[in-house]
Parts: C-alpha cells; structure tokens; sequence
C-alpha cells in the first residue's frame, strides 16, 4: 500500500487512505475552500488538456449536428429501425440518458433530505450531469417523431385543428415527466448555484466576470433573511424533486409496460427501472469524478469516503436490478404464457443472445467485485466498474427494446434490427454534446457548491454560549 | 452642523467567525434594533432566529401553487377527454381518471417549483440591481469568510453616534459606515 508511506502531516494523503470517513481533508478554512473552488473558475489558466478534450468533444457534437440535418434531410429512414423494430437505438440511447440524469437528482435532492453529509462536494457536477444527460435524451424522442418542427403538437394547447392530446397514452406521461424533470432540474440547479455566482461576482478581476456573475448572481448579498428563505424553497424543491426522480423512470417504463408486447408486459418495470437508473446514473457520476479530481487535484474534496459509498449504491441498486432481471425470466417461466416464454428464451439463445450475455456480464457478474474493500478502494478498479456497468446499462435497454420488438406475435412478422451509420453517428454524437457541455460547465461554473463545502467545516457550528449571550 | 453629512443607509460591523456575528445579531435584537440584517458567505440556522425573524411564507406559497398544478392539471384533461375532443378508445369511459394521474402528478410537481423558486427570489426582492451594502469595498468578503452585521438608519433606535459606540463594544474588526 503506497499511503503507508505518506506522513501523518500530509492532509490529501491522509483523506486518502482507504480506511479514512473524512468528507473534505483537514485544515481547511472558509477562505480557502472559497478560493481553491473558485479559482479553477477565475484564476486558472485554461489549460491544453482542456482545449484537447473540449476539441474532441466539440468535433463529436458537430457529428451529431450533420447527423440530425441528414435525418431532418432524408427523414428517419437512414436509422437501422423498421418494422417489427419500430424502436432501436432513439429510445435506448432515451432511456440511457433519462436514466443517467437520476443519480444527480438522487444526490441531491435525496440524500439531502437523508442528511448525508458528503453529498456535498458531488452534488454540484452530478446535477450538471443530469441537466446534460437530460438534454441528450430529449434530442431522440424530439427527432424520431420525424418531424421535430411540430414537437409542440405533443403539448396541449387551443389549435385550429380542434385536437387535444390523449392523455390516456403513456407516451403523452412522458413528455409531462420528462419535461417536467428537465425543468426541476435546471431550476434545482441554477439556485444551487446563486450564492456561488456572488462568490464569483465578488472575486472575479475582470470587469466582464463581474457583469456576467453578477447578472447571473442577481444581486444576491448573503443577508440572513434571504439564507432563511432560501434554505426553505432548496429543501422544500428537494423533498419535491425526490417523488419526481421516481416518478419519471416510472412513466418511462410506463412507455413499455402500458404496451402489450411480450417482454413489455410486466409490473416489474417501474421499480426496476428506477434502480437501474440509479444504477447507470451513480456508475456515470463515477466515471466523470474520478478523472476531474485527478485533473484538477480535488481530492481534498472529493475523497475515498466519496467513492466508496458511490460504490456501495452501485453494488446494491446493481443487486435489485439483478433481482428484476431473475423475476423477469422467473415470471415468464412461471406465467406459463406461451409468448412470454418464446421471449425470454429467445432472449437466452436467440440471435441476440451475445447482447444479452453481455449485460448481464457487466451489470450482474462484474460489479460483484465491489464487495471486496481491496477493489471499493482503488481508484483505477472504480473506474474501469463504472465504465462496464455504462455499457451494460446501454446492453440492457437495448435488450428490453429490440429483442422484444423483433419477434412478436407472428412469426411471419419477424425480422432483425442491424444499426446503420446515423445511428451510431448520433448517438456518438450526444455523447460528444454531454462531454462538451461538461468541459464548459467545468471551465466557467464552480463544479464543487462552495458555500456547502463552507456549511461542513468545523468553524461553521455555532457554539450554544453565541446563542444565549 | 456645518456640512451636511451625505445620507447614510447604516453603520456596519465585521466579524471573523459565525459565533461573534450570531452573539452580535442576539445582543442587537436585545439592545432594541429592528431594522437591521445579517450577512454571511454559507446559511446560518441560528442567524435569522437572533435577528427576529421566525416565519416566512414560502410554504403556503409553495402548497398553493402545487394545488394549483393538481387542480390545473387534472381539469385539463377532464376537459380535453370528456368534452373538448371525446374519442372512445375500446369503449373505455371518457372519464378515465387512473390514466389522468401521471400527468396530474407531474403538473403539480411543476407547478410547486415554480412557485417555490419564483416565490423564494420574489419574497427575497430578487434581482436587485442596487444595494447600499456594496458600497463598503470589504463587503466583497460576505461571499468568502467574513461576517457582517447591519443596523440601518430607517431603525427607529439608530444614532450615528450611539449606534456606533455600540457596536463597538461588539468587538467587531472594524465598523463602517454605509453610504445609501
């Protein structure tokens, strides 16, 4: 172990050990977390790592704009999915994305109102995550009605034509839940982050920092009345985001349990889709902390303590997602109905049995390394994990989509899906956008809340003789 | 009385740590002065208790507004469904309020946001373009690690002079006075 060797003295050492529960390392004051948070904002010259990464996602959301022309172009035909796979990549990479956003509304909202202390240096860039995970996923949905220049008829709203949505749909739920989510989130966000634009404000050295902070920060000055207020709308919006977060992957599994599709058709998908989303989501928040911390040496910050309970979320939101996998197989055998049988079996041996191998590889079998402490603490473990787990979050919509889809009913109506260029392009393409929004999130926003990270310094407690003289 | 002593919004007091400003906020309030506030980098749960204030409106706004978003919602698509454009879908009843809750659900959770939000920055006087209190160079540090305390000349109690001496005996840094 290379941190027996660190000194006792060394504080970002000492966070670091395995066995250390420190939630920020020792040392540090009000000022001091003020100005290592914000001078990666205002002071920090913008280095070649960032231009190199911002480039490459940058040429990546370029990819994804002369992708969405082409289908805007051609329509959504240059997309591999067809009749019987009606959906394909669009609503996997749609429910991929919805459900990285969760862990960011978790982290937030939720463990707030549990009171857990170190959500505090990862609640910031997790609701960043969210917003941009969301962004991404809107796009699919948007694009695959084939005609994105009249989205608005999917909202209710007095039209010449006399029509009105059918509420009764569930794909009508799930433009309210997702729309509704996106606008949560971004206001959950946003006054998270107005103390913070005032910490800018007043410490930027450029006049046009200051306009713009300042503008954003609108005139907030910190004045107890206002903290009063404002400590209330922040929780009271958390105890409102948290039944929202459940009730969106809900609704998204809503889009396939309502339906009657073999594979579709199961009361299992609510609650096991919100843990897998919580799944993805904690896997994603992972995948993005591990490197910023390293690049922008966080780990004062963002300790093992960090990791480590990312990584028992992980471990259990990976085992209930286990368990519906079982169910899932478990009831189609038990149901006894000769169609629901046909598909899981077809999932087992059929033509896409390699996928569906797969995702269990990376959700089930893998992850189960993270019972062992040797593997929650290394940094390197964690990371490789969370990637895997990315992917088999990807298999496993794509499992539940097209293997369903693919052979129904009628034999005589099979057929199979094989993605085309577009649909990689594309989705390559919002994975190019949520890094390059990412990249710019973290150059010019603090990523850390900093007057959290001041609430959980020892100096913050107000000792009972301040109170009574 | 010889010049005229520009207007003043109030005298204002700097501390180093939360403990002083919450002990100076208590003695304050004790001393008799109203108007005034308290500023601080990060919330400070015991701050707007030593200043007096107990109650704020927030929640009511909050619960009006998520009713408002249940009802609204809800008589939407009673509305669309049953009388606007009534389709029989399978001979289900027009009015088949299990599928309307989704979308009830998710208008009230808007809706109550919304008003959280906008009701917060509303009730807080947000956006305020102009502020006395940034006239004084160090308040700059209320966002970093200092810790001020405000009494305003609007307060029926407040004397340049008296005012002064008694923040003075607060030990605070420094005490400066506030150009409106």
């Amino acid at each position: 172990m290379a941190d027996s060797f660190a000194s006792p003295s060394d504080p970002t050492q000492a966070v670091n050990a395995p066995g250390s529960t420190a939630v920020i390392a020792p040392g540090h004051t009000f000022g001091s977390v003020t100005d290592k948070i914000s001078s990666i904002v205002l002071t920090r010259k913008t280095t070649r790592g960032w231009w190199l990464g911002f480039g490459v996602a940058f040429m990546l959301t370029l990819l994804l704009l002369v992708s969405l022309t082409y289908l805007v172009l051609k329509g959504i035909g240059i997309w591999g999915n067809n009749i019987p796979v009606g959906w394909a990549f669009d609503i996997t990479n749609f429910v991929w994305w919805i459900g990285i956003g969760h862990a960011g509304t978790l982290i937030s909202a939720i463990l707030l109102l549990l009171r857990q202390q170190w959500r505090t240096s990862i609640n910031r860039f997790a609701e960043a995550m969210t917003l941009f995970a969301v962004s991404c996923a809107g796009i699919f949905p948007l694009f695959h009605t084939g005609r994105p220049w009249v989205a608005y008829w999917l909202f209710p709203y007095p039209n010449t034509m006399g029509l009105w949505p059918q509420f009764r749909s569930p794909l009508i739920w799930d433009v309210f839940a997702v729309s509704t989510y996106a606008t949560v989130s971004l206001l959950f966000w946003f006054i998270g982050l107005i103390p913070d634009l005032a910490t800018l404000r007043d410490r930027s050295q450029s006049r046009v920092g200051r306009v713009i902070y300042g503008m954003l920060a609108m005139g907030w000055r910190g004045s107890a009345r206002h903290w009063h207020r404002y400590e209330t709308a922040y929780l009271l919006l958390a105890g409102l985001a948290t039944p929202l977060v459940v009730s969106v992957h809900t609704v998204v599994s809503f889009d396939f349990a309502i339906g009657i599709v073999p594979g579709w058709h199961t009361t299992i998908f609510p609650p096991y889709f919100v843990a897998g989303a919580i799944y993805s989501g904690f896997a994603m928040v992972l995948t993005l902390a591990i490197p910023i911390r390293a690049i922008y040496g966080l780990e004062d910050f963002i300790t093992m303590r960090h990791l480590q309970n990312m990584a028992k979320v992980m471990l259990v939101t990976g085992l209930i997602v286990a368990y519906g996998y079982t169910i899932e197989a478990f009831i189609s055998w038990y149901g006894a109905d000769k169609y629901d049988g046909f598909m899981i079996w077809n999932r087992l041996v059929g033509p896409y049995a390699p996928v569906y191998w797969s995702l269990i590889f990376c959700n089930i079998v893998l992850p189960q390394l993270l019972w062992l402490k040797r593997v929650r603490t290394s940094v390197s473990a964690l990371f490789l994990i969370s990637l895997v787990v990315n992917v088999g979050m990807w298999l496993e919509r794509f499992v539940i989509i097209v293997t369903s889809l693919h052979r129904d009913f009628l034999p005589s109506s099979w057929g199979m899906f094989k993605p085309t260029f577009w649909d990689w392009s594309t989705f390559v393409g919002t994975i190019g956008l949520f890094l390059a929004l990412l990249f710019l999130f973290v150059r010019f926003l603090p990523m850390i809340s900093i007057f959290e990270m001041r609430t959980i310094l020892p100096g913050a407690k107000v000792s009972e003789d301040a109170q009574v003289s | 009385m010889a010049a005229k002593s520009p207007a003043i919004y109030g005298l204002m007091a700097e501390f180093e740590d939360p403990n002083a400003l919450v002990a100076a906020a208590h003695r304050a309030h004790h001393e008799g002065y109203r108007r005034m506030d308290a500023y601080s980098p990060f919330p400070i749960e015991e701050l707007h208790e030593a200043l007096g204030v107990h109650h704020t409106k927030l929640p009511l706004i909050v619960l009006i507004g998520g009713l408002i978003g249940c009802l609204g919602g809800y008589s939407l698509e009673y509305w669309a469904a049953t009388i606007a454009y009534p389709l029989n879908v399978g001979g289900r009843p027009l009015h088949s309020w299990p599928a309307f809750i989704p979308v009830t659900f998710e208008c009230t959770i808007l809706a109550a946001a919304l008003a959280a939000v906008f009701g917060m920055l509303a009730l807080n006087g947000l956006p305020t373009p102009y502020h006395p209190v940034f006239n004084v160079p160090r308040f700059a540090l209320a966002s970093r690690n200092r810790f001020f305390l405000c009494i305003e000349a609007r307060d029926g109690k407040f004397d340049v002079e008296e005012t002064r001496r008694f923040l003075e005996t607060l030990n605070p840094r420094e005490v400066t006075t506030v150009a409106d």
